[in-house]
């Protein structure tokens, strides 16, 4: 290497660190030994103990896959394909929890069985494996560091995407004040979505004894029809329960969307932003004079 | 399939009971509170409809099993009479005797799949579906479980 | 099991203890247009709290409660709907009037006091 830093996309191995006639030799040999080398690598893996979460079938089928592509890289100098394959690779194991220090075990574990090979091949000819050596360490480190680092990128993305779907999850309603519910919608909203949210607005207007609830979807671009009717049915539903749902934040865009869609908003209370909607929300909420608790009933015989 | 109930249906009683068998499954299946309702209310008008319409029946509820989802079946059969046209069974306002025709046409809305057969003189079967997406967090959870089962 | 029936002042509460048959839900439907007319009643809430289904068979038996009840000069208020119960009606697209809706007994109550000097609805 040329002190040139490993910033993906992997620029090629440096080829001319192989020597020219050398690389055949050696790509044939690893191919030649193929079998026996899988079989220790494997055994090497399982030593370890790495990979306890899949069959040994499992780990038997991606070996060989992931040698081929060892040999391959070195011999074309193109990581590209190693490349491609670990992402996916790794998209498949992440989720039933390969560490990535397992990844990197077993990728050095390979590296090391192949330079035993190696050794042994050569060893007669202390000149000529010093050479071998030469060539094939560099490329096999920088395989390794391939393989890693599509490794924790793959289980970065799948991180990153397991704390998004966590945040949707878990939109709040909010009690602003007594009797007064908030339900502020963000990002996008599938019918799913929309189903855990309803069901989250009616336990609070349970829980919080609500009369008024806004239902704020300024944080939402789009809608559909589906999700536009579950809106419908949460204000319905919420009534059935005595409380007033006020829908604010209605963007333009999306009251067309509702208006093609025909959804029908005549029974909904509408107001342009949040604000607005507070204050009729504790005007709704002003009318309410009375509240005297009811003496205990008589029964009746 | 891992579960299966039947509840014959004679009396009103029995109406309660399927109601109650049905919240039970949906529940041990992982639905939420809510679907449960929506699949009792649904039990509720099917089962009914044996007892005023065919005079007794039964109704079935299993689970079943796809790859992305899972969910709720429930048969409601009879030997009755059977309906003369399913379609117009299944629009809101029609019924006959006396009834206002809401039920078939309501449960099928709480549901996601809705079939009748039904030969006239020969009874009827109502076959309901709700299925149960599985969302992405609780797919990899449950993956990684199983495997972790298999390779123990 | 039937479901008591309690007098307070000018008002009848009848809470449902358990879920219901169809013929209790008729017997409670005719108990309490018999106690309308005899305790000359303004306004009746009933209690669904405990009700975990109401379909059309119940839906109607209450609107039932509910007209009744008004050709007697009374209002209906319906108190205790469950919020999955709440979704399933919306989504069968069930009916309830000419029946008021609260969240419980108290704001209930309140409806009829408040329908009673002349306010329209059950809107807060
Ligand atoms: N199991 C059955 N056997 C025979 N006929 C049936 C059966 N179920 C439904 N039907 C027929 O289909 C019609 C529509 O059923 P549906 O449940 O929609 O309305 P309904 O029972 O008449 O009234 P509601 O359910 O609103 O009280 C019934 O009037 C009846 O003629
Ligand atoms: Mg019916």
């Amino acid at each position: 290497m040329n002190g040139q830093k490993p910033s993906l996309p992997t620029p090629p191995l440096e080829t001319h660190e192989i020597d020219a006639e050398l690389l055949p030799k050696l790509v044939a040999y690893l191919r030649q030994m193929s079998v026996e080398l899988r079989e220790k690598w494997v055994s090497r893996i399982s030593e370890a103990q790495l990979l306890g979460v899949m069959s040994p079938e499992e780990i038997f089928s991606e070996v060989k896959a992931v040698y081929d592509n060892y040999v391959d890289a070195l011999e074309t100098g193109s990581v590209e394909s190693l490349q491609a394959y670990a992402r996916d690779l790794s998209e498949r194991i992440i989720h039933r929890g390969v560490e990535t220090h397992e990844v990197l075990g077993i990728v050095l574990l390979l590296r090391d069985v192949l330079a035993r090979s190696l050794f042994l091949r050569y060893q007669d000819d202390p000149e000529l494996l010093d050479r071998i050596l030469d060539s094939y360490e560099p490329a096999a480190n920088r395989i390794a560091v391939t393989v890693g680092v599509s490794f924790v990128e793959e289980r970065e993305r799948v991180i990153r995407e397991q704390q998004a779907a966590i945040r949707e999850l878990s939109t709040p309603v909010l009690q602003v004040r007594d009797r007064l519910v908030i339900l502020p919608i963000i990002g996008a909203i599938d019918s799913q979505r929309a189903r855990q949210l309803t069901e989250q607005l009616l336990n609070a207007i349970q829980a919080n004894r609500a009369k008024v609830v806004v239902i704020d979807i300024t944080g939402v671009a789009s809608i559909d029809m589906t999700v536009a009717n579950h809106l419908v049915q949460t204000v319905n539903a919420a009534r059935l329960m005595g409380a007033s749902a006020i829908i604010t934040g209605l963007s333009s865009g999306i009251a067309q969307t509702l208006v093609d869609l025909r959804v029908d908003l005549s029974t909904m209370n509408t107001v342009g932003d949040l604000q607005g909607g507070l204050e009729e929300a504790e005007r709704l909420l002003g009318y309410k004079v009375l509240h005297s608790d009811p003496a205990p009933p008589d029964r009746l015989a | 399939m891992d579960h299966e109930t039947c509840v014959e249906i004679e009396s009103d009683a029995d109406m309660v009971a399927a109601r109650a068998a049905g919240r039970a499954l949906a529940e041990r299946l992982g639905f939420s509170r809510t679907d449960g309702t929506l699949i009792a209310t649904a039990i509720s008008e099917v089962a009914r409809n044996i007892l005023v319409h065919a005079g007794c029946g039964e109704i079935l509820l299993h689970d079943v099993h796809e790859r992305d989802r899972h969910g709720i079946v429930v048969v409601a059969r009879d030997c009755g009479p059977g309906i003369q046209s399913v379609e117009l069974a299944l629009q809101d306002g029609w019924g006959s005797s006396g009834g206002l025709g809401l039920g078939l046409p309501g449960a099928r809305r709480l549901m996601d799949e809705f079939t009748i057969e039904s030969v006239p003189g020969d009874g009827t079967t109502v076959t309901m579906k709700k299925w149960r997406a599985r969302d992405p967090l609780e797919r990899l959870r449950r993956e990684r479980e199983q495997r972790e089962q298999v390779w123990a | 099991m039937s479901v008591p029936i309690l007098k307070q002042g000018d008002y009848l509460i009848a809470s449902i203890q358990s879920a219901l048959s169809d013929s209790e839900v008729l017997e409670l439907r005719d108990d309490l247009a018999e106690r309308v007319g005899q305790f000359r009643a303004r306004g009746i809430v009933v209690d669904v709290t405990a009700l975990d289904v109401i379909d059309s068979f119940a839906a109607r038996a209450l609107r039932t409660i509910g007209s009744t009840a008004k050709l007697r000069g009374a209002e209906t208020v319906l108190v205790g709907i469950q919020p999955d119960v709440a979704m399933a009606m919306v989504q069968f697209e069930l009916d309830l009037q000419p029946l008021h809706t609260a969240l419980d007994l108290e704001e209930g109550l309140a409806v009829l006091r408040r329908t009673a000097r002349g306010g329209d609805d059950d809107g807060p």
